[in-house]
């Protein structure tokens, strides 16, 4: 357990920087562009894509020895399937608001690339515990790049946070942050961002 | 065991457990979900006919066009006036609403916005207080109507949002659609039928075109 443990840890974390999906992988793009005009609803999406991702790679990764691999992406499918359909009923039976805001997209989370990923490139190589800190890193790694994307969306284009009104009145909001070109904008810049911190990061490790 | 029963039992064993995994789940979630839709469908009709207290459903069929309408009802029985559902293509996507019509069939009681993807900042002005208030009392004939930047100055009129004429266009559009479709489906003495005691003398006076 004792030279276990630093795997386990390591598994988890590469999630939040190393791996974080949507700007170092560039993975599960589609609901980071389409959700995140608030962060209520871009934490909501994050939450949703970490419970089918946690389930999925568990059972994918218990499964692992019994499964043929001719069959194994229409497995993984039904899989992911079955969770995602539990959390969009979840929500629509006890968060409706947030189920009406997410619209389409807690179904589509079935073909969000992250899961069928983590499941094909990870899970089904290795044992439960592992792919359970896998899932936990890159679920919470996506849950925190959603809210924060959703944050400078919030803050730019409705001069608040969490509903919660933070720039006043002389504030004139900039709308185009709520619409899908301020999606655009605001990932771009994160995505250079991040790129620009690791590359000093490795830099400065290269020659100390 | 072979590759081929090893696939079949895969996918016969993965399908069959997810299925009946759902169909559990489904038994737990579905009432709490049919409450939602009607708590929020209850609320707007309670929003449009404001002195309602509950209200009845109305299915008619003619033909294929099937329409359902709601009575409102106040705290005596007495009917209120007739709630119904009014969709259309908008700016976007589907814009629904929830419309409050006298039962005199000559104004508007209220109007409120279930479902937009309008512009945020520009058509999803649509659902404001401000936007849904000016159809209270609107007259109904010929039509509802909007203009631009200038207040209403005939009593079919409201004023559409600057910057958002097609938004606005599309809730008028809908509204005039749906109520004719109503009119034809259920006729004014249809209604009254229905609605006894609410001085049919005076409403049949004032029959609309049509």
């Amino acid at each position: 357990m004792a030279d276990n443990t630093p795997t386990l840890w390591h598994e988890f974390q590469k999630g939040l920087w190393q791996d974080i999906p949507p700007f170092r992988l560039v993975l599960g793009t589609c609901p980071t562009l389409a959700v995140t005009n608030s962060v209520i609803n871009g934490v909501a999406m994050g939450l949703a894509t970490l419970f089918v991702l946690l389930c999925s790679n568990l059972i994918v990764s218990a499964l692992r020895k019994y499964v043929a691999p001719q069959v194994r992406i229409a497995l993984y499918v039904v899989i992911i399937a079955l969770f995602v359909t539990l959390a969009d009923m979840f929500l629509a039976a006890m968060f409706p608001p947030i189920s009406k805001a997410l619209g389409p997209y807690v179904p589509l989370i079935v073909v969000n690339c992250i899961i069928l990923g983590r499941a094909e490139g990870f899970a089904q190589k290795n044992p439960v515990a592992p792919s359970f800190m896998d899932a936990l890193g890159i679920g919470i790694g996506f849950t925190l790049s959603l809210a924060v994307m959703g944050a400078i969306r919030e803050i730019l284009g409705f001069g608040s946070i969490v509903n919660i009104k933070l720039l006043g009145d002389w504030f004139e909001p900039w709308i185009v942050m709520i619409l899908p070109a301020g999606a655009f904008l605001v990932f771009g810049g994160l995505v250079a961002l991040v790129n620009y911190i690791s590359h000093r990061k490795t830099a400065a490790g290269t020659n100390p | 065991m072979n590759t081929f029963t090893k696939m079949f039992l895969n996918l016969t064993v993965v399908g069959v457990v997810s299925g009946v995994i759902l169909a559990v789940a489904f038994n737990g979630f579905d009432p709490l979900i049919r409450i939602n839709k009607e708590k929020e469908l209850k609320e707007s009709i309670f929003v449009v006919l404001p002195e309602a207290k509950d209200y009845k459903v109305l299915e008619k069929t003619i033909g294929k066009d099937k329409l359902t309408i709601y009575e409102g009802i106040d705290a005596a029985g007495q009917p209120v006036g007739i709630a119904f559902k009014a969709d259309g293509g908008g700016f976007q996507g589907n814009v629904g609403i929830m419309v409050g019509l006298n039962l005199d069939y000559l104004k508007l009681k209220g109007i409120k916005v279930l479902d937009q993807l309008e512009t945020p900042g520009l058509g999803n002005r649509i659902s404001e207080p401000a936007f849904e208030d000016q159809f209270k009392n609107i007259e109904i004939t010929p039509k509802v109507e909007y203009i631009k930047n200038r207040k209403p100055e005939k009593p079919n009129q409201i004023q559409a949002i600057t910057g958002a004429t097609i938004s606005s266009d599309a809730v008028v559009k809908n509204i005039n659609n749906a109520v004719a479709r109503v009119l034809k489906i259920f006729p004014k003495q249809e209604m009254l039928k229905l609605g006894e005691g609410t001085s049919p003398a005076s409403a049949e006076s004032k029959e609309p075109k049509k």
